[in-house]
């Protein structure tokens, strides 16, 4: 296996990894426990490195998921003394935690191949010289082997036990009731974030793994409205983002991992805007129509209002309307053409006048009086 | 070397002096953040600061910290206003928001660094300390900055104090009084940036969150007023600051950062614990206590309740088959009887007929005295 396409195989694989557990994580507004976990599982990686001294051990990725799952305990036990904010508590114990690693680090490893960089940053342009050889044969990287293992646990967990992370996602009281426990389920799913944070940080680093969990994941959440429809999205998210980053990695010889977590933002910026569906140039087109479609109908009350009386050969021409109802003169004019389109008024030389459909929608709106907020 | 030694070396006494500063402004802004409920937003600012770092050193070739410290400020800003517009406009959740911008905004800013790291000058070396802070390459003028920088922030937060203390305890009333709460806001973010910012170079990206919070989440433990508890949490952010940096020189090789924020971490463990009024450990005494006093013995309780029917007969006798449907789950009433038969509380009057005795009734109202005090306290 050539070393780019090596690269791109553990990339795309631990973006896939990733967004499975990421997905939970989004739908149960744990996203930032993914930052936490990613960053408290240090010293147990750290002790468990001590002991073994050996970097690739699979002690280190079960001390880590241990520690991850801590993590977890630590956080709920200190949000639910009453005295902590879910928010502080989240801050303040990852931190304790990675600090107690880089002091381990510092203290013990000294010399030894374990340094912060490499655990912030993740060395996915080493993985392809790292492989794995069994009995004299190479297998190939042993990223690519890990995070495929991590993979395929966390699909056959979210296609096995599909309608027990769904009914503890949607409606927790409800899964109880079922004879579910939410609270197992919600140990499994942490004890996956771990797993995957440990195998993935060895390829991207601790902080993207955030990004990977969270990003495509998010992103999803922007068109997908289905639990099913959500995993599926995170996950094609998840490759197009990998993708993406290694080829701009590649083309500009520029961090891989930080690469490929700009191209998650950049895309989640793209679809943030773009999606149909509430969208933020949807969103602002709407909010343009309605705003006109409201002008419009002010704009028949105020001609009905008038029509008739000797004013209004005064206040039912543009000008008036501009000074009236202090909408700019090129609002009146678009405001104007709205109206025109749609056969509520026309334009006679400067005289602004009501059709018949015009005239019947302001007699309506008058009788109506002003709208009511609906109960 | 000695301790004294030590506390007179000019090295130490800067980096001791700067982390100082940081802690005190930190500690005091921080303490919003934390009532706000926004402690994450720190981790999330600071993260989003990297870029801003590189991309100042590429365009002015400068690191001087105040310049460093602009391209972070501005970039932290953006941050902001990014969670801010995701969380607003689409349906993504804050936090995911958060997470989102932080991770993003940092991978960007590794990707400026290997852009950096490729050309000829060695220049950048310095760049790098930011992730996890060099407090031992504090320089004398680099503590002036951050010191003059605080002392503004600090004298901003005096003069805005209202505002900010609305926003902090009651933003809807603050509203309600004609303040602008949304510039407040705005404030508070602008002055929490300033203080990350200050940390970056000491303590680094990833532990500024726990600079932020932790002196804040520690005061509050200790006090209910926001006054105290601002400069409560001041102080304890200077004194670990300091402490941190003391330790870490002592021991060689120990990080300032990660010390620091181990410190205040043990701070807000033992605030939790033995605080006054809030404190987990009065919580675990009264609850030992109760479990210590005696249980209500719910048969003479039901006697005691059934003999009061009689106010005048003291020795009236009650049906063992009342007492049965009265407390289901004693599952030997009898047995039970003759429990407090032979304690002196109650006596058989008859066939199946009980009643409590003098001693059994005393006991039945201390019983519910006591029961009454625990409800009150």
């Amino acid at each position: 296996m050539s070393a780019d396409l090596a690269i791109v195989a553990v990339a795309v694989v631990t973006a896939l990894a990733a967004a499975l557990p990421g997905a939970v994580l989004v739908l149960r507004r744990l996203a930032l426990v993914s930052d936490a976990i990613s960053h408290a599982i240090l010293p147990g990686i750290v002790l468990a490195f001590f002991v073994t001294r050996d970097l690739n051990s699979p002690w280190l990725l079960l001390a880590a998921a241990a520690t991850g799952l801590l993590t977890v305990v630590l956080i709920e036990t200190v949000s639910r003394s009453g005295l902590v904010g879910e928010d502080a508590a989240i801050g303040l114990v990852f931190s304790a935690l990675f600090s107690l690693g880089v002091i381990l680090v510092s203290k013990g490893a000294a010399g030894v191949h374990l340094d912060t960089d490499a655990v912030l940053l993740g060395q996915l342009a080493l993985v392809p010289f790292d492989e794995l050889v069994v009995g004299g044969v190479n297998l190939g990287p042993r990223a690519l082997w890990s995070m495929g293992i991590i993979l395929l646990v966390n699909g056959a967990v979210v296609v096995f036990s599909y309608k027990e992370l769904k009914l503890a996602i949607v409606d927790s009281g409800q899964a109880k009731l079922l004879g579910l426990s939410p609270t197992f389920v919600h140990y499994a799913a942490m004890a996956l974030v771990s797993v995957t944070a440990v195998g993935a940080f060895q390829a991207v680093g601790s902080i993207l793994v955030v990004a990977l969990m969270v990003a495509p994941p998010a992103t999803a959440y922007l068109v997908a409205r289905r639990f099913s429809a959500m995993l599926w999205a995170s996950a094609g998210f998840a490759v197009t983002a990998s993708l993406a980053g290694v080829a701009v990695a590649f083309a500009a010889d520029v961090s891989i991992a930080g690469a490929m977590a700009t191209a998650a933002g950049v895309q989640f910026v793209g679809v943030f805007l773009l999606t149909p569906r509430g969208g933020l140039l949807a969103q602002m087109r709407r909010r343009q129509r309605q705003r006109l479609e409201f002008a419009a109908r002010m704009l028949v009350v105020h001609l009905a209002h008038h029509e008739g009386r000797p004013e209004a050969e005064v206040e039912n021409r543009p000008e008036a309307l501009h000074r009236h109802l202090k909408w700019s003169s090129h609002f009146v004019q678009r405001v104007v053409r709205h109206a025109s389109v749609q056969g509520l008024a026309r334009n006679a030389g400067g005289l602004l006048e009501l059709t018949e459909v015009g005239r019947h929608l302001a007699h309506q709106l008058i009788a109506e009086g002003p709208p009511r907020p609906r109960r | 070397m000695s301790v004294l030694d030590l506390l007179s070396d000019h090295t130490l006494q800067v980096v001791a002096v700067g982390a100082g500063v940081l802690g005190l402004v930190n500690g005091a802004l921080g303490s919003f953040a934390v009532l706000r409920r926004q402690s994450l937003l720190g981790d999330a600012l600071s993260h989003a600061a990297l870029p801003g770092i590189v991309v100042a050193y590429l365009l002015t070739g400068s690191k001087a910290p105040l310049v460093l410290m602009g391209g972070a400020a501005v970039a932290g800003w953006l941050g902001i206003l990014a969670v801010g517009a995701v969380a607003r406009r689409s349906r993504v959740p804050f936090d995911a928001g958060l997470g989102m911008v932080l991770s993003v905004f940092f991978g960007f800013g590794l990707v400026l660094l290997t852009v950096l790291q490729k050309r000829p000058d060695a220049a950048h070396a310095g760049l790098k300390t930011f992730l996890f802070g060099q407090a031992a390459a504090l320089l004398k003028g680099d503590v002036l900055t951050m010191a003059v920088l605080g002392v503004v922030a600090l004298a901003v937060l005096a003069a805005a104090w209202k505002e900010l203390k609305l926003l902090a305890c009651d933003a809807q009333f603050g509203a309600s009084l004609g303040l602008a709460m949304g510039r407040a806001e705005a404030l508070l973010q602008v002055l929490l940036v300033v203080a990350i910012v200050l940390g970056l170079q000491t303590v680094g990206v990833v532990l500024m969150a726990a600079m932020l919070v932790a002196p804040g989440v520690a005061a509050r433990q200790w006090t209910g007023r926001l006054g105290t508890m601002v400069v409560l949490a001041g102080v304890l952010g200077a004194a670990g600051g300091m402490a941190g940096a003391v330790v870490s020189s002592v021991v060689a090789g120990l990080p300032t950062g990660p010390a620091v924020v181990l410190i205040l971490s043990g701070a807000v463990g033992i605030s939790m614990v033995v605080a006054p009024q809030r404190g987990l450990l009065w919580g675990w005494l009264r609850r030992y206590r109760t479990r210590r006093a005696p249980r209500l013995n719910p048969v003479l309780m039901h006697l005691y309740a059934l003999s009061r029917q009689h106010p005048d007969e003291p020795e009236h006798g009650h049906r063992v088959g009342v007492l049965r449907t009265m407390s289901p789950r004693e599952t030997d009433v009898t047995a039970a009887l003759e429990g407090l038969a032979r304690r002196g509380l109650a006596q058989q009057v008859g066939e199946e007929l009980w009643a409590p005795t003098w001693l059994g009734r005393r006991e039945a109202e201390k019983a519910l005295q006591r029961e009454e005090d625990s409800h009150v306290s």
